[in-house]
């Protein structure tokens, strides 16, 4: 699957994308963001608040239930501040 | 409906006239422009940075443009945001609506403002004497879009105006 950071989160991350196979275990967005958050400290720091984190998966907002799969696009961003 | 990234400026008057042209079954033709304020929470803003994902705008778009055409006749519109390192006084987005009569081009520039406000995957980051920082998004903006969905949605087509 393919990630992607905007903002702050890609800031923290460090990378503004990389692409990585499923990790084993991980079947939902809920999933995907507990796994994010025990890479490194970069991720870690990113998660911390996941008050302020969204993710779309195939360029749409997700919910934690939403499914991932690999050869998804799943994005990571703060709230949006457009307009 | 088209929605233009771009980090260079536009030109109000032009996008106008370029979008209406032709269809002479516009009557009504609102047009929104927002620009970058030197002021945000009692800070000097010198420059404001805006970061995008483009395909995730273009994904998003299409919804959109069904959205609104559910809730009004448009015959036209258009929807400018522009990227990269804007100063203050500078115009950061645009958005035109062009209808048979004023309501259904009022409501509907209002819905994409508040859609792109809420929705548009766009951040902003505000440059002041203390350094750069990311902009926190606002309540205020999610209740703004969250009436559209309260309100049923009945289409308007004969309001005069």
């Amino acid at each position: 699957m393919e990630l992607l950071y905007f903002a702050w989160l890609r800031e923290k991350v460090g990378i503004a994308s990389e692409t990585v196979p499923l990790p084993d275990g991980v079947k939902n967005v809920h999933g995907l963001l507990a796994w994010m958050a025990d890479r490194g400290p970069g991720y870690a720091e990113a998660m911390k608040d996941l008050s302020v984190v969204r993710v779309a998966v195939n360029q749409e907002f997700s919910q934690p239930t939403d499914a991932v799969k690999d050869g998804d696009e799943i994005a990571f961003f703060p709230p949006v501040t457009g307009g | 409906m088209a929605i233009r990234v771009q980090t260079e400026d536009f030109d109000v008057a032009a996008e106008t006239k370029a979008l209406v042209t032709g269809n002479t079954n516009i009557g009504a033709v609102v047009t929104f422009t927002g620009l970058v304020r030197d002021l945000a929470g009692g800070k000097t803003i010198s420059a404001m940075t805006l970061e995008h994902y483009p395909d995730m705008t273009e994904t998003m778009l299409a919804k959109i443009e069904t959205q609104a055409n559910e809730r009004w006749t448009l015959d036209a519109s258009l929807i400018i945001h522009r990227y990269g390192r804007l100063k203050p006084g500078e115009q950061i987005v645009l958005v035109i609506t062009a209808s048979p009569h004023r309501q259904a081009a009022f409501e509907a520039a209002e819905f994409l403002m508040d859609w792109l406000k809420t929705k548009a995957p766009f951040w902003k980051q505000e440059a002041t004497n203390e350094g750069e920082k990311w902009v926190a998004a606002k309540v205020s903006d999610d209740d703004a879009i969250q009436r559209w969905s309260e309100t049923s949605p009945t289409k308007i087509t004969n309001a005069e105006g």
